[in-house]
């Protein structure tokens, strides 16, 4: 931070762009691969499709090391912690590949332990579509990553420090209070839009 | 099928049996379980030969076709030297479901035991370790139970956000 | 939920209180472990003392969800159990639903699922071999077995549509037949297949790394194997000669009980179980070699009239019977019917007995629908094979039990 600020922008544009290239080719990706996803990250990885192309090869599973997460799988209520505390322990500038259907919307799994988007709990910046995505979209994934990284990023990643809020999508069913809502007669529970009922 | 024979000549009266396609059953009602279940299943594996507990199950028959009792445990056993099946049905009702444990007769019920447990409710009196399996130890209810709604109350939204500016 | 990372670890462990022992947190994100479970390990230096799995950081629900969905739709979920023989996990559950309707397959369709399925067999065996060695550090078979797998994707792709998870069974058949194509493409692996295999096992089978690594670890007797509720592999490892493909044939295998052997070892540790699966992919070589010649010809679909199966677009858009059909299986209020029974149904998977308890109420769907998941009952052991072993053991193990985390967990 402090170097940035004391250099004249001329001198920072260069220093960033720089930065940028050396990034974006040598993104260290961690792969937090917990369901049928994490095969096909396998499948990215090994002899046919070859990340090493994209310069992701060095996968390191200590997040410690890493640029950018791959969360490959769905991810339930007890992995959330684990999930956040993975991602808390890699150091800035760091980013967020959601793979798969279960990691960004929760796909087929809307049931009562799965979370509906890790996007509720951190932060993500490229979501892949599919279910498993072909390793194909994961390469496209790279490369719109190393797109972003380009185009965004700076020397000391101070881009981030200024994103406080939460990014997340809005609530699935917003819950209206009692004066948003036109109550019919009978049972008021019924009648709002409540997403959780209370244990009964 | 000799097994038939011993049990009915031990246990007259305590059992009932049914069969569906492959599937021969022997049914202990939920009077009879707790004190049943446990000599029963030691009679089939130590004088019937079926030493394998294949499976485990529990089943909720809230609101099915004529049922009588509410929870249900299935142990399926294996004779491994023949490959014969049997299927035993032990009840079990609200509000302190119990049955026996059968962790002294197969090791293999432990983790099955503690998954019914996990998912119903059901309590196994003289499991050695009895805690919840898959779902985390402060979780409260029972998920597959049949009035436990499938997307739950909430719960797997509960918990904090990571912004982009922390870490 | 406040931000923790699991519950805290078990204070009656053995020993606790002896203070040379100490406690290592393995998992549940962790290399060695492919997917997400986590271990306890109490150690005495190098030596593990006790090992306490704790499971469940990937239980989604799947049995719910077979409460929720129709017998045709719950086949995406099912897909999604064993994710490395998805096709397997398929057969599996509409052996359960057909067996509760009473439908008897035709010749073809029971061929067709009986190759798929011997494939899905061979693309685990395959992964499971390349991992556990990969994890002992032989990354080459790793990448030759990942080669091979890409073959068995495109069959799957070929007659499917989707190479990871097909989604091809239905009850009473199949989506669509299989193309000339996909036979062409069948008859190639096998004739490419032995390459591979032989490959790997000049790899592996004398490799002195590997073979200490792996020989005399995680040993399972044959009574432990039987009181653990142990099956497939793990067991035939441990020299229990089980396999439901012999003791209680279904699809085609009572036609093809000459083409294969039951593999099995003697010794019950990593060694004998990765030859067990070593054997059993050369076995199901042999299945799928006698099978790809003599699929029968004919429809692959049980009759139209019977009422079960979905017509295909043709029938649906050209005749009114189709077309009522194809909404009565597809309103939610009609779709199948059933007896008000309930049955269990399993097969031999490449990771051993897959079965599922149905429980029907008469309609489409599945009043229970329990899986009997052999990679839970096989985790189950797991503790006890690793008593006084040393901790880089634990990937060794792991690797020959061969735990998918989504079948663990479901």
């Amino acid at each position: 931070m402090a170097l940035t600020n004391l250099l004249p922008d001329f001198l920072v544009a260069p220093l960033d762009y720089l930065a940028n290239m050396a990034r974006k080719n040598s993104l260290w990706p961690m792969p937090f691969a917990t369901a049928c996803c994490g095969i096909e990250l396998m499948a990215t990885a090994s002899s046919r499709y070859d990340i090493a192309r994209f310069g992701a090869e060095a996968m390191r599973f200590s997040p410690r090391q890493c640029d950018v997460m791959i969360v490959a799988g769905r991810v339930v209520m007890k992995m959330v912690p684990v999930m956040q505390r993975i991602w808390l322990q890699m150091p800035e500038p760091k980013w967020c590949i959601s793979m798969g259907a279960c990691a960004s919307s929760g796909g087929v799994f809307d049931t009562y332990a799965v979370v509906q988007g890790i996007d509720r709990f951190i932060p993500v910046d490229v979501y892949v579509p599919g279910c498993p995505p072909r390793p194909e979209q994961l390469l496209r994934s790279i490369i719109d990553l190393q797109e972003k990284v380009q185009r965004t990023g700076t020397i000391d990643a101070r881009e981030f420090a200024s994103r406080t809020a939460y990014e997340g999508p809005t609530a699935l069913a917003k819950e209206l209070s009692p004066e948003e809502a036109i109550v019919a007669p009978g049972d008021y529970r019924t009648a709002t839009r409540l997403r959780s009922l209370p244990m009964a | 099928m000799p097994y038939l024979d011993t049990l009915k000549a031990k246990f007259a009266g305590a059992f009932t049996t049914s069969e569906f396609r492959d599937n021969k059953r022997v049914l202990l009602s939920a009077e009879k379980a707790p004190t049943t279940l446990f000599p029963l299943l030691k009679c089939l594996k130590e004088e019937c030969g079926f030493d394998m507990l294949a499976e485990l199950g529990g089943v909720d028959y809230l609101n099915y076709p004529n049922a009588t009792d509410r929870y249900c445990v299935v142990y399926g056993l294996t004779n491994t030297a023949t490959g014969e099946r049997v299927w035993v049905k032990a009840f079990a009702n609200d509000p302190e479901p119990e049955l026996p444990s059968v962790v002294e007769l197969w090791k293999g019920a432990d983790w099955m035991e503690r998954e019914v447990y996990d998912m119903y409710g059901v309590r196994f009196v003289g499991h050695p370790d009895h805690r919840r399996i898959l779902m985390p130890a402060e979780f409260v209810g029972y998920p597959l139970r049949k009035d436990y709604p499938l997307r739950g109350y909430g719960e797997r939204h509960n918990f904090p956000t990571v912004t982009r500016a922390e870490s | 939920m406040p931000l923790q990372t699991a519950a805290p670890v078990t204070e009656d462990v053995a020993g606790a209180d002896q203070e040379f022992l100490y406690t290592l947190n393995f998992g549940p994100q962790h290399p060695a472990t492919h997917t997400t479970l986590r271990l306890i390990l109490t150690l005495d230096g190098e030596t593990i003392v006790k090992a306490v799995p704790d499971i469940g950081y990937l239980h989604s629900g799947f049995e719910k969800l077979g409460e929720d969905l129709d017998f045709n739709q719950y086949v995406t979920i099912v897909d999604r159990m064993n994710y490395i023989s998805p096709f397997a996990n398929e057969c599996a559950w509409f052996t359960a639903v057909e067996k509760l309707i009473g439908i008897e397959l035709t010749p073809r369709c029971k061929y067709i699922r009986t190759i798929l399925a011997e494939l899905a067999r061979i693309s685990d065996h395959l992964l499971c071999v390349g991992a556990a060695a990969l994890d002992l550090g032989a990354l080459t078979a790793f990448l030759y077995a990942f080669n091979a797998r890409e073959k068995v994707y495109n069959i799957m792709e070929s007659s499917a549509g989707q190479r990871f998870h097909p989604s091809y069974a239905r009850v009473g058949g199949l989506m669509a037949d299989i193309s000339d194509d996909v036979v062409a493409q069948i008859r190639d692996f096998v004739k490419t297949f032995p390459k591979v295999l032989a490959d790997i096992v000049r790899l592996l089978n004398r490799n002195r790394i590997f073979i200490d690594r792996t020989k005399g670890i995680g040993v399972l007797t044959k009574e432990e194997a039987i009181n653990w509720s142990c099956s497939g592999p793990v067991a035939r490892a441990s020299g229990v000669v089980r396999d439901l493909r012999k003791d209680e044939p279904y699809l085609a295998y009572g036609d093809l009980q000459g083409a294969f052997k039951v593999v099995c070892g003697k010794g019950g540790d990593c060694y004998n179980r990765y030859l067990v699966r070593m054997g059993e992919m050369a076995e199901s070589h042999k299945i799928i070699a006698a099978a790809v010649e003599n699929i029968p010809a004919g429809p692959v679909n049980v009759d139209l009239n019977d009422k079960l199966t979905i017509p295909d677009k043709q029938a649906t858009y050209r005749s009114i019977e189709g077309l009522i059909q194809h909404f009565e299986l597809f309103m939610w209020n009609r779709r199948w019917e059933t007896p008000v029974e309930e049955v269990y149904g399993a097969n031999e998977t490449a990771n051993g007995e897959l079965g599922y308890y149905v429980v029907a109420d008469g309609g489409g769907k599945a009043f229970r629908a329990r899986t009997r998941p052999p990679s839970f009952i096989h985790f189950a052991v797991f503790p006890l094979m690793m008593e006084g072993h040393q901790i880089s053991d634990v990937p060794a193990v792991l690797g020959s039990l061969n735990i998918i985390a989504a079948e663990l967990d479901r």
